[in-house]
Parts: C-alpha cells; structure tokens; sequence
C-alpha cells in the first residue's frame, strides 16, 4: 500500500519503522530536514520536507495516489487539515492523531463530518491500556477483540503456582474453570499448545475466557490479587487526566502527585472524584506521607522515563500489589522486564500497534472472511478474527470432527451477541465471527484454518 | 565495520559479474572465436573467489555509511581486477597494468584505450570491453539493489556512495523498486539507440557496442577513428543526440514518464545542461568554420564533439586536437563541467557548477551588504548548509587531484598539455585529451607507474572521489 505519514515524531517514526518493514510504499513528511535524513538513513521510504498540511507539498508525496495518510505531528489542527486536503486530493483512507481532550467529545462527529478513517489519541489509548490492566491486576498484559468482547490475557506462572506440572487436559476436571489456555511462552519459544502440554514454573500462558471465568480461574489457582480499589498516580499530565476519569468511574479511588499547581488547579477542577496532592512524586517522604504503602495500584506517569522506572522500582519494593511504568523509548524494554518492572506502557507503541493493525485490515480488505489479524505475545503469534460465510462443508459439524492445523487454536466464537469458548461439541454457523490463535502466518480465509487434506481446506 | 557483511556484498558483486560474462561469452561463441575459454576461467575464478569471500548472509546485516562507502569502493577495484583476465591470458593486453588500466577506463566509462590497433583485438574481447560501459554507467551496485534483497535495512549508503550528484534521492519509496525503474529507463533507451542505429545502417554488431559506449557515456570505439570512421552525418545526428540525453538526469525522465512534466523541465541543472550546449556548439561552430568550408559541416562537427565531451563520453568524429585554440579551450572547459547529477555521465556535474557560480555571486554581493541575509536556492528550494559543504570539499578535492596527477604524471617527461588534459580528462572519466592523448592518439605512451596512477583517478572520477579516498584514513580499519 502507499502511505503518508506526517509528522516524523515519536509516533510517527514508529510507524514509519513498521510499516516500511511490512513492505508497504512509504513517504514521510516532516518540516525538519535533520530528522528527515535520519529517516532516510534508518528506513527504506521517501521522504518529502515541508508542511504536510500544504496541497504542493501532499502533491509532491503523490497524496492522490496514497491509500492512507497518517498525520501524527505535535499540532492537532494541522493533523485534521492534512486529512482534509489530503482525502480531497483523492487519498482513500486518513488517520489523524488528535489528542487534546478538548476535542475528545466531538471525535465522532469529526470523524463523520471530516470523513477521517480513524482518530488516534495516544494518550486516551494509555489510559484504556492501564485502565484495562488495574481491572485485572493478575495479567501482564491483555489483548482485546471484538471492540473488548473478548480478551486474551497473558500471565506469568511464579513458583508454587498450582498449574505448574499440570497438563492442560487436567486444568477443568483440576479447577472446574473454563478458560482456553490459547499461547505458552517458553523462554524465548512461542507453541501454541495442545490438551497433552505440561506446563512448567516461569511460562508465560495467554487465557481466554469470559470476564467471570478468568477471574474464576484465577481464584482457583490461588494467585487472584485482590481486586484494585485505590491507586496513586505520580504525574497529572493527560493520560493521568483520562485515566482517573476512568478509575473514578469504576469507583477507585485515586489519588494524583503533580508538581505543577496550576495543572494541580486544573485537575482539580475537572476531576472532582479524585484527590489531587501537589509536591514533587520522586521525594520518597511525600509519596509515604501519602501512604503508597497501602495503595492497591502505583502508576508513574511522569514525562521522564528515568523518574518513572526508579519510583516505581520504589513502589515494587514498598510491597505495592501492581506497579504500572509510563516508558516512552521502548529499547530499553529487555533491561526493565531483568529489573522486575513487568507492567509498562507505552503510548506511542499503543498508538502505533493500533494503527499497523488499520493497515493490516485494510491490506486484507479485498478479502472476504478475514477481518483483523492482531500479533499477540511479542508479535511471534498472531489471532485472526473470521467471519463464517454462507455455504461450506465445514459448517453445523462439531469442532471434534473438523480438523484443524497445526499451530493453530480456535479461541472463541461470536454468535448474535454472545461470546462462546467453543468445546467439542460446538460448531460453526454462518455469520459467526471466530477468533484464531496460530503462530502460522499468512492465514486469508477461514478455510485456510483447517488442516491440508481434511476436505475443508482453499 | 561490518566485515562479514562487506564479504557477503561483494562476494555477490563477484557472482553478477561471472553472470554478466555469459553476454560476451555468447559473443564469442557466436564469431567462433577461441576467446571463449578466456572468458570461461574468469567466471569459474569469479565464482570460486565470491564463495571464499562469503557465500552465507551474515547474521548482522545492518551496514552504515562507512561500509557502503567501502563496499562500493572495493567492489569497483575487485570487478575492474577480474575484469581484466580476459585481455590478459589471451595475450590481447599482455601487461596487466595496461589491461587493468583498460578495464577501469571500461568501468567507469571513460574510454580511454592503451590499444594502439583496435580493429585487431576479437569480437568477444570487444564486446567485453564495451559492455563493461554499459555496467558501470549505471552502476553494478545499483543492479544489485534492483535483483537482489541484500538486507531487510537499509541501503542507502550503498547508493548514495555509488550514484553520482550532490544529493542522491529515491524515486519512490522502495530502493528496489527505484533502482528497478532507473535500470528499466536505462536498458529501455539503449536498446531504441540499437534499433536506430541498425536502422541508419551501421551493422548490428557495432550498434550494439556504440549504443553500449553512450549508454554509460563511455565512449570505447571499435575503430581505430571512432564513429569518424562511418562518415555518415545521420550517424553522427543520432549518437550525438543519445549522447546529451544519457546526460540528462534521469530522474527526469521518470518525472515525463509519470506526467509530471512541470518538474522536469522546470529543473534548473537541465536547462543550465542544454544551454551550454547550444552555447558551445554555436561558438564552437563559428570558430572552425573556415576549416570545413560549410558552416553545416561546421555545426555538424561541432555538435557531435561538444556532446561527446561534455556527457565525458568520448567519441569522436574528427580530431578536435586540429581545431584553432579557442575551440580546444572551450573543450577544456567543457571536460570540467560533465553532465548532470544522476546521469551516467562523469566530470564535476553541472548542479555543483550552479550552486558554487551561485555561491560565488552571493558572496561578493554580501561584501557590498554585509547584513544582509540571504539563501541560496536551487529549483525554487534552499541548499542544505551540508551539502554545500559537500559540493566545496567535492571541488576543491577535484581541483587538488587534478594537479596532484598532472605533477606526478610529468615525471614521463611529456608536455604539460599532454598531462593536464590526459588526468583531467581519466578524473571526468572522459577519454581522449589532447595533444599525445588526443582524439586520434591513446594512452599507451605512458609509465607503469602513471598508467596505474590514471587507472585510479579514473575510479576516483566515477565514485565522485570519497569512497575511493576513505580507504585511505587509517582509523577506518580501527574501530
């Protein structure tokens, strides 16, 4: 596919890296010629200087062309103006990065009116990320599908974890829980596992299950932490802002360290439910005094990276039951995970994940049965959403009797509004949606799941 | 410095260039010429040295501007070395110094000869030599990035090292897929050259190979007279013609061929190109009129020598060393222009004289305002700092290895015309100079030791002088 991208930042240059390496044809807008030559030294793109909000400019990056432009620069307006000129130039899809939230409730009517694709709000889609992990305190990380119908949630299995040495036949008859155990991490190795799988202290496994059954299951297994009731946020900044706005809602309470007093005003003012405290959240008396200690949930979300990791390494020692770390530059990824930092986020990989998984979409969309394709557990598996069409041998048999491929796992069916952790005995119907879990790539149509020489298959 | 990854490109550079051997391999097998097993080892060496040098891709892939500007350095020595066993084991060039000095004017499509009688050498040999034009006009580094993924990073550096111009940009996003459509305008142009040539009634096989010789504005002949030796002015109209637009930048073209046609001849460097041109051949023309009575046969003559020498190709229809002074001048003059950025011609490159004339004149106007701020623009866009930088090192180097070469060539003991036209025209990748290196001579004349230095200032000319020159600081090989 042809795409822009506008604005070389943080976001930007992310996605330039991605996409270029997923093989699409790439031209990168910047009005800063120094960061331009360093795209042009890292990436295989083009690169074209000057104000992407500009039709000469857009002209000049063949925007008439283009699938897709993404404007991710600093500036709203600017992002929504080069969607604008650039969707009339005749380029088919337009995201835009806008993430002042005084634009946030119009969104939807932007979006409508100005006929952009998607709207990306980095920070927004942080504080859903963190929002969605404080409601399972248990995972290290969580995937949904189906806008959050269903969630793929990855634990790590510590020592003296009841599952360890436990075969995945015996985990329903074991716990009378009924989750899918869809991906197992092992060292560095992804399998996607079947019923005879033994699993070991320090794997890595990804879940799927009704919100009840997971938490169930993590009753049963004896590491369920309690549900997170209070949580302290270091840094008020705008993640902080919709985050609270979240938590509160869900009726945590939150209490917010911010340095600066007039954001402390603001914050204030806009988050009544929120107990906001002004003061420096790197001086350890402060954050005692204001007993992190008996807080459920430490987040840091300052603007320094190295102030986040070294305060939440401080929480992690004081004993505090889920520490979630903003990092901004995701290299040093490895080294935290060493430190015992398992929680990070980081809203431009967010952005950025959510936007790849757009294109990818829209890469597919010629085809029919396939509708988004997600890489889950570091990018090494993939889950595929399918819709079932009419016709086909395959269809009102129990899952028993089709076989399927190997690598590949069917997680969940979506039937007329209710999510089925599919047994058996389950079959497939026309207009189902099925999620797949596979480390196979490259999966098109639905038939593709099934194993060559089972009668079903492309 | 990546070495395992320096191996592993060049080692293909190596194995496209036994490919590329099959060409005149076929040739000599087609004329029934023995010249065949010549061409036979050197692939079988070429092939066994490329799987020594590093057959397997290295884990570690990512090469930065250092080592793209050593692989191409390198890879241009290694094929101009490999490229001479054929001249050597047949006896054709008995000394290796000359038959490599031949092959480096091969490569980098110069065209200057130490053959004192081409009409001798076989056809397969011929055809070698002149197809070694066509190779490196384009560059081989370049046909590489369109055939072969080297690396899922980037390769940049390698092109940038390898293109000639100022500025190296991608036509569209992929790399590959530019040095495809570059390949595609190249081969596409060479063969309508073919076509028209037969066409005009030259024999197949001498279109192909001067068609090859403007291609990469070479300039090899297979006639001890060059295209004189013809006689026909459509000939001269036609090779003339293909000649300046070899010259011509060829992102140009890709902008005609996609319609933007207000970028391409709106370009700066290809007006300035074409006006020098018109200027020359006109002045030119009214200077040597008395000698051909005519002043058509005048313009005749002048056009296909103004073109041949600015696009540094070489060919020649009459001896321009005959002409009055001022008409040599102007010649001299034209060998320090070249042709455009990103065509395969050679010489300083008209976008640089544009922005040093340009510079020049800012600068006096800014000691009459010394206030004043002012920037200097090219197509409507401001020069980069850096690159203008780069364009003053680029001259002054020019300059320095111009007069360097001249000193240490004198040593032979021949005039100084002689020497100053024969280093300036290996630098601009020219051919032929003046005096005993004019049209009608060759380079045979000279040393060892000065054929040798004139063989690397003729690579130093078509690698625009850095790559060649960074192999020579020391803390390259250190860290």
């Amino acid at each position: 596919m042809n795409i822009i991208i506008v604005g070389d930042g943080k976001v930007g240059s992310t996605l330039t890296s991605q996409l270029a390496k997923e093989g699409h044809q790439v031209v990168v807008i910047d009005n800063r010629s120094s960061v331009l030559k360093e795209a042009v030294n890292r990436d295989d793109v083009l690169v074209v200087e000057g104000n992407g909000a500009t039709m000469q400019i857009l002209r000049e990056a063949s925007a008439e062309k283009s699938d897709l432009i993404i404007a991710a620069t600093s500036a709203d307006e600017v992002n929504i103006l080069s969607c604008l000129v650039a969707k009339k130039l005749g380029c088919k899809h337009t995201i835009a990065r806008v993430r002042n939230p005084e634009y946030a409730s119009q969104l939807e009517f932007m979006k409508e009116e100005l006929g952009l694709s998607m709207s990306v709000n980095p920070e927004l889609a942080a504080a859903q990320e963190i929002a969605r992990i404080v409601s399972y305190p248990n995972a290290l990380k969580i995937d949904s599908f189906l806008r959050g119908r269903v969630e793929l949630i990855e634990i790590k299995l510590e020592a003296g974890n009841p599952l360890i040495n436990k075969s995945l036949f015996e985990l329903p008859s074991a716990f009378k829980v009924k989750v899918l155990v869809c991906a197992i991490k092992r060292g560095s190795q992804v399998l996607i596992p079947k019923g005879n799988v033994v699993l070991k202290e320090g794997d890595k496994i990804t879940v799927t299950g009704s919100v009840r059954d997971v938490n169930d299951f993590f009753k049963a297994i004896g590491i369920a932490k309690r549900r997170i009731r209070s949580a302290m946020l270091v840094g008020g900044g705008k993640v902080a802002y919709y985050l609270t706005k979240r938590l509160t809602e869900s009726g945590i309470y939150v209490k917010i360290i911010e340095k600066d007093s007039e954001r402390c005003r603001f914050l204030c003012e806009n988050l009544p439910r929120a107990v906001i405290v002004e003061g420096d959240g790197t001086n350890r008396d402060l954050l005692l005094e204001e007993g992190l200690e008996k807080m459920d949930a430490f987040i840091s979300l300052t603007d320094m990276d190295e102030e986040n990791v070294i305060i939440s390494m401080y929480a992690t020692h004081s004993g505090v039951n889920k520490v979630i770390t903003k990092v901004n530059r995701i290299p040093y990824l490895d080294l935290l995970e060493k430190m015992g930092i398992d929680t990070v986020i980081s809203p431009k990989n967010i952005i950025a994940a959510q936007i790849v998984r757009f294109v990818r979409a829209m890469a597919n969309a010629e085809n029919t049965t396939l509708e988004s394709l997600y890489r889950i557990v570091d990018n090494q598996v993939e889950a595929l959403e399918f819709s079932v069409p009419n016709g086909g041998s395959y269809l009102h048999k129990p899952l028993k009797d089709l076989a399927l491929r190997n690598n590949l796992l069917l997680a969940s069916i979506y039937r007329r509004g209710s999510v089925i952790h599919p047994s058996g005995l389950d079959v497939l119907e026309p207009g189902d949606h099925v999620i797949v879990v596979t480390t196979e790539e490259g999966l098109q149509d639905i038939r593709d799941i099934f194993a060559r020489g089972s009668g079903y298959e492309l | 410095m990546n070495y395992k990854m320096i191996g592993y490109v060049l080692s293909k550079v190596l194995m496209i260039e036994a490919g590329l051997m099959i060409l005149p391999l076929l040739c000599s097998i087609i004329y029934g010429e023995s010249v065949a097993w010549a061409f036979l080892l050197t692939m079988v060496l070429l092939n066994i040295t490329a799987v020594i040098m590093g057959y397997k891709q290295p884990k570690n892939t990512v090469i930065y501007a250092k080592e793209g500007f050593v692989i191409v350095a390198l890879a241009w020595v290694l094929m101009s070395a490999f490229g001479t066993i054929p001249f050597v084991v047949t006896g054709t060039i008995p000394n290796p110094i000359d038959a490599f000095f031949e092959v480096v004017s091969g490569f980098t499509t110069t065209g200057a000869s130490i053959l004192t009688d081409i009409e001798v050498v076989s056809k397969g040999l011929l055809f070698w030599r002149s197809f070694t034009h066509w190779i490196g006009g384009m560059g081989v580094l370049v046909f590489i990035l369109a055939i072969l993924p080297l690396s899922k990073n980037n390769n940049m550096h390698i092109m940038r090292a390898e293109v000639p111009g100022p500025s190296v940009g991608k036509l569209v996003p992929k790399m590959r897929d530019t040095a495809v459509i570059l390949y595609k305008i190249y081969l596409a142009m060479t063969i309508i050259e073919i076509i028209i040539l037969c066409i005009c009634g030259m024999p197949l096989f001498d279109s192909i190979l001067h068609s090859f010789g403007t291609a990469g504005t070479g300039g090899f002949g297979i006639k001890n007279s060059s295209i004189g030796y013809y006689n026909s002015p459509i000939i001269d109209v036609v090779i003339g013609t293909f000649m300046i637009l070899f010259g011509i930048n060829f992102n140009i073209f890709y902008y005609i061929l996609i319609g933007k046609h207000r970028d391409a001849f709106g370009s700066e460097e290809l007006r300035c190109y074409l006006g020098i041109i018109l200027v020359a051949v006109v002045l030119i023309a009214i200077n040597i009129t008395p000698y051909y009575g005519s002043i058509l046969e005048a313009l005749r003559y002048a056009y296909f020598q103004v073109a041949s020498i600015i696009t540094t190709t070489g060919y020649s229809t009459v001896n321009y060393d005959l002409w009055p002074e001022f008409s040599k001048t102007v010649i001299i003059l034209l060998m320090f222009t070249g042709a455009c950025a990103g065509s395969t011609g050679g010489g300083i490159k008209i976008g640089r004289i544009i922005t040093l004339v340009k510079q020049q004149i800012k600068e006096i106007y800014r000691m009459v305002h010394p206030r004043t701020v002012t920037a200097l623009r090219l197509d409507g866009k401001s020069v980069d700092k850096d690159m203008l930088i780069g364009i003053q090192v680029f001259f002054v180097m020019y300059m320095f290895i111009l007069v360097l070469g001249t000193l240490l060539i004198s040593l032979d003991g021949y005039d100084f015309t002689t020497n100053f036209t024969a280093v300036l025209s290996c630098i601009s990748n020219i051919g032929p100079g003046l005096n005993l290196v004019g049209p009608a001579a060759n380079f045979s004349l000279f040393s060892d030791f000065s054929t040798f230095l004139l063989s690397f200032i003729m690579l130093a000319g078509r690698l625009e002088l850095f790559p060649l020159l960074i192999l020579f600081i020391p803390s390259l090989y250190k860290h």
